[in-house]
């Protein structure tokens, strides 16, 4: 890590900064797709047990994130888009968000595991270990493949939540971890190819800087090949159904044009019409995503009143 | 002397020292509900059948199979009886 300690305390930090620290966008994913593998798992947990499994794994996620803004306060202090975080911000000193990841991880893994399970707990500690260490320390500054291999951390609370319901992992709870994982790549990488960044600047190799943008377009469609398998994997195991099925043929159909489409073009076609192909695929990924955990837990609710009897599943 | 010494930096943390309060009363609230889930014992539903005053054999390990055993012995008792001349 490059010393930032010359960065001048400008203000007083807030709660709000040290909130910041943690990454509170990326928590929601976490927390949506950890609740989902929770309740979509066939052994029904105790309400507060639940809400406080979901908060520790929010927690281990926020940590991972102050953790991640300790090492890289350097480049962060250099790219237009995380200037204003708190470290480069000087509200917040790197040894107060390295001190408060530690802690925040370690209360968030001892609270997991005593509430619930030691597998569920391990897998927590993995989590943070795999975003702080190998992801932010090791691959991020290293291999344009970055996003691929990172993208497991983000892959993971599906996972955390089922084992925190059955103690157990599964071929359903692996699938749901295969689906973000699969997801991650085409969707950071759409996104990369309509903003402008300064990942250069910063000496982080982005697979659109390192090996060109019709490199990046062909790597969009190579993973959502995958992708879609693996969404309609999932919906013939036990958490999936036909109401599932169904939100995957829609959705499968929407991301899968929208990348090929993207595989087609070219960059004066996408300069021309100021990247619109790129910039839906990305707002189709997000649905996506949330469509997906949202079908499986639709289907839950509906496998809990009796109600797949209708289509014969 | 005032009785409250109040210091700048008091007044400039309080947002602060709000949120730290507050993060800690959570923090009570959320070991107090595990104890109280947990020591009663309220994630396993059995856990509560057991002491509503009504006998329920089957809560008790290995009583099932006792029963199970006691009614065969008898069974063969009896079949034992009607078979004696």
């Amino acid at each position: 890590m490059t010393d930032v300690t010359n960065q001048q305390h400008t203000r007083e930090a807030q709660m709000g900064d040290y909130f910041a620290l943690m990454k509170p966008r990326v928590m929601q994913l976490v927390v949506f797709t950890a609740l989902v593998g929770l309740l979509v798992a066939p052994v029904s947990v105790n309400p507060f047990i639940a809400f406080v499994a979901v908060l520790c794994i929010a927690v281990g996620a926020g940590a991972s994130g102050a953790l991640n803004m300790w090492w890289d306060a350097d480049i962060d202090a250099i790219m237009k888009r995380t200037v204003n975080r708190p470290i480069p911000s000087g509200a917040v000193q790197p040894g107060e968000a390295l001190g408060i990841g530690v802690t925040l991880s370690v209360f968030a893994v001892v609270l997991l595991f005593l509430a619930t399970n030691a597998l569920a707990a391990g897998l927590l500690a993995f989590t943070i270990f795999f975003y702080a260490v190998i992801y932010s320390m090791w691959l991020k500054r290293s291999t344009p493949q970055n996003i691929v291999i990172g993208g497991a951390a983000g892959a993971f609370p599906p996972m955390i939540g089922w084992a925190v319901a059955t103690g157990s992992v599964s071929l359903e709870s692996v699938l749901m971890f295969a689906l973000i994982f699969m997801w991650t790549p085409p969707h950071f990488w759409a996104l990369a190819l309509f903003v402008k960044s300064d990942y250069g600047d910063a000496g982080v190799p982005m697979l659109t800087e390192t090996h060109g943008r019709d490199v990046t377009r062909k790597h969009i469609l190579a993973y959502c090949l995958p992708l879609v398998a693996v969404a309609f994997g999932l919906g013939f195991t036990s958490i999936g159904g036909p109401f599932y099925l169904l939100v995957a043929v829609v959705l499968n159909v929407w991301f899968l044009r929208g990348c090929y489409a993207i595989w087609t073009r070219t960059d004066a076609d996408s300069e021309a019409d100021k990247h619109a192909v790129e910039r839906r695929t990305f707002v189709v990924s997000i649905y996506y995503l949330f469509g997906h955990f949202g079908a499986l837990l639709v289907e839950a609710l509906l496998r809990t009143y009796g109600l797949t009897q209708w289509a014969g599943w | 002397m005032a009785l409250k010494v109040e210091h700048e930096l008091h007044n400039r943390r309080r947002g602060r020292n709000w949120g730290v309060g507050l993060l800690l009363l959570a923090l009570i609230g959320i070991v107090f509900g595990l104890t109280v889930v947990k020591v009663l014992g309220l994630s396993d539903i059995t856990q509560m059948e057991r002491f509503d005053h009504v006998a329920r054999p089957q809560l008790e390990p290995g009583a099932l199979e006792a029963a199970e055993k006691r009614a065969a012995e008898q069974a063969a008792q009896r079949a034992a009886e009607e078979g004696e001349p």
